[in-house]
């Protein structure tokens, strides 16, 4: 789950970093009185999406007095970024910027550990630092169950700064910002750019953090900042049923059991010709409710003319799968055709249970995609 | 042969009175695994299916049975610590099936099991079977057969469909090993290709990847160096969006990193047979064996 930007400020301050001040506002007009508050001349108003190059996309603006961040704000709200509409503005003081690093922490998957990263080319995307100029990021591998030791976290602000008093300041705020990292249950936090203020100040100007999902169960806190707004509702539906779903842009809608088989699945779509129009992984223990929601889903997608299911049962039984086929058309008119292969724990009660309302099921894997392809490609007009 | 698990397997069951731990060991008890064992705080003392002891702690089942391996159904925010458990208790193998184990956990379980030298399959993961010796896990049974055939796979649905095409091809396995789709597993490809290169019952390997991380292309390196028996493998995710996560916490683009078509690409320069199809496992395998 990726945090907003003020939520991310909100939690690194909490964690004893220094950010600038800085409010959200929804409103042109609430935007006007957070300038006013802050009262520090210009301000930044900056687009609160979970999307990067915000910069670039016209969704960070800078105003001079509050009736401007106002007028900035009115262009900013509403606006789309990848997608994505803007419902909140954070507003923050122009910094006045002596220089600009990059500070961050990640989850590892070579190491297996996080890594803490410094980069003294910060303002621009690490990304682009690690493709164009990578030697001039500098990463040490923490022990998660040492957490980050002071003289790794000043090794690593030697490469920022040279000033011992700048290098103190720094190493102070990586060793909050790993700290902060561990409290949110984090797969990646970052500060982007840590800046030195005219005063000598290392302040923290933006921040990221990226959440594991899997820690969301454990941190309530941390999920109550979820933003829904931010999520295709699809998306959130199927979350509430348990189940996994992203949507896509083809035609042909996909049900299958496991995360593996449902990416091959909709591979095989494609190699076939066709265009998945989903990935949904009802997961393993099936009951007949999960297979329900996830019709109601694919069917709320006008693109999609075909529906192939395609259950491998092990855990996963097929007469569940058959039930909750049956209990959906029951519930709701299914008005394009389904495809339906099964395979496994089951199977023969499954497909007494499809015979018993006129469905049909197949058991190959290959044969029930092309059938589910060649449908969709007729528009969906005969099973 | 076999890898990591054979008819010298005994297994303590963490978790075998909840409702996956308890269906689980029905069925490898019923595939004829050793289970020796199973742990639930509090139910010390009692007997699972009039057959199993069960103890309070893993240390407890350890010493009372010389249980060897592990495997673990609790909930995963108990997962890890089970995981601890179990490898402070002296078994050599762990094989955790919990899915939703938070990755910060597996970075502190990492160092202590390299230290105590005990190897862990998962989490996220299917488990694992030897055919006609002992499965450990939830993979079904029914869907292997002994034979030359080694499979490592980081899904778990996908496996049993790859499975049962070389079984029902008459092409048995000495061992598959779902490995998990996780960002941080236990096992991964170059430990199993390890294995495999090493047991002598094994004459052919399948390697079942997905989009994520580096892990298939750091294995597809290792073949080409090290693995003198022929390895056919596979890709899923070809389709799948940059960005989002396919169901498996592991599985995701970052960037322009861990494309299926990178992978196929290391895949292809590194000798191993690509299928395109799942169902091309048979013929793959058949013109190597």
């Amino acid at each position: 789950m990726n945090l907003h930007e003020y939520q991310a400020r909100e939690l690194l301050r909490g964690a004893g970093i220094p950010v600038p001040p800085g409010e959200v506002a929804t409103t042109p007009a609430e935007a006007k009185a957070a300038a006013e508050r802050l009262g520090t001349g210009k301000v930044v108003v900056k687009a609160q999406v979970h999307a990067g190059g915000r910069g670039k996309a016209g969704g960070v603006k800078l105003a001079d007095t509050p009736d401007q961040a106002a007028h900035v704000a009115s262009k900013i709200l509403g606006m789309k970024i990848k997608g994505l509409t803007v419902e909140k503005v954070l507003v923050a003081p122009a910094a006045q910027i002596a220089s600009e690093a990059y500070v961050g922490v990640i989850v590892d998957r070579g190491s297996q550990s996080p890594v803490m990263m410094v980069s003294p080319a910060g303002g621009i995307d690490i990304e682009e630092v690690a493709a164009k100029t990578p030697e001039r990021i500098f990463r040490t591998r923490v022990d998660a169950r040492y957490g980050l030791l002071s003289h790794q976290a000043m090794a690593l602000a030697f490469h920022l700064y040279s000033d011992v008093a700048l290098v103190r300041q720094a190493a102070d705020i990586l060793q909050k910002l790993y700290r902060a990292f561990v409290d949110a249950g984090g797969s990646l936090a970052e500060i982007n750019p840590l800046v030195v203020t005219p005063k000598n100040e290392v302040v923290a100007l933006d921040a990221k953090i990226v959440v594991d999902d899997n820690e969301l169960e454990r941190k309530p806190a941390i999920e109550a900042l979820r933003d829904v707004s931010s999520e295709n509702p699809s998306e959130v539906r199927a979350r509430h049923a348990n189940l996994t779903y992203i949507k896509l842009d083809g035609d042909v809608g996909c049900v299958v059991n496991g995360a593996g088989l449902a990416m091959a699945t909709m591979d095989l779509v494609k190699y076939y010709g066709g265009e998945p129009a989903n990935f949904l992984d009802i997961g393993g223990s099936s009951n007949p409710d999960k297979v329900v929601a996830a019709l109601q889903i694919i069917t709320a997608d006008p693109n999609v003319k075909a529906i192939l299911f395609n259950i491998f049962g092990g855990i996963t039984r097929c007469d569940d799968v058959a039930n909750g086929i049956v209990a959906a058309t029951k519930q709701f008119t299914v008005k394009v055709p389904i495809v339906i292969r099964l395979t496994g724990t089951n199977e023969r009660e499954a497909v007494r249970i499809l015979e018993g309302v006129g469905m049909k099921a197949m058991t190959d894997m290959d044969q029930a995609v092309q059938k589910a392809v060649e449908v969709a490609k007729k528009g969906g007009a005969a099973a | 042969m076999s890898i990591f698990i054979n008819n010298d397997t005994r297994l303590v069951v963490q978790g075998i009175t909840g409702r996956d731990g308890s269906f689980h060991t029905k069925q490898m008890l019923a595939y004829g695994t050793k289970v020796v064992a199973g742990v639930t705080p509090g139910k010390g003392g009692q007997k699972f299916e009039k057959a199993v002891p069960i103890f309070n702690t893993v240390a407890e089942a350890v010493q009372a049975t010389g249980a060897n391996t592990s495997v673990i159904y609790v909930p995963a925010k108990f997962a890890v610590d089970a995981v601890f458990e179990a490898a402070d208790a002296g078994v050599r193998l762990v094989v955790c099936i919990s899915e939703g184990v938070p990755v910060l956990d597996m970075t502190r379980v990492m160092p202590f099991l390299k230290e105590k030298s005990v190897r862990l399959i998962g989490p996220n993961c299917p488990g694992i079977i030897s055919p006609g010796q002992a499965k450990v896990g939830i993979i079904p049974g029914q869907i292997c057969i002994p034979g030359p055939v080694g499979l490592v796979s980081r899904s778990g649905t996908l496996t049993y469909e790859v499975v049962y095409q070389l079984t029902r091809a008459g092409i048995g396995q000495t061992t598959c090993v779902g490995i998990g789709g996780d960002p941080i597993i236990g096992t991964n490809f170059i430990d199993c290709l390890q294995a495999f290169q090493d047991d002598p019952a094994t004459k052919a390997i399948v390697m079942m990847g997905e989009i994520g991380g580096t892990d298939e292309q750091n294995a597809a390196a290792f073949v080409k160096a090290k693995v003198k028996k022929p390895v056919v493998g596979f890709i899923a995710g070809q389709t799948a969006p940059p960005g989002r996560r396919m169901g498996h916490a592991g599985a995701i683009i970052s960037g322009s990193s861990g494309t299926a078509a990178e992978k196929i690409a290391a895949f292809e320069a590194a000798g191993i047979a690509v299928m395109k199809r799942p169902m091309d496992v048979v013929e793959l395998i058949k013109a190597r064996l």
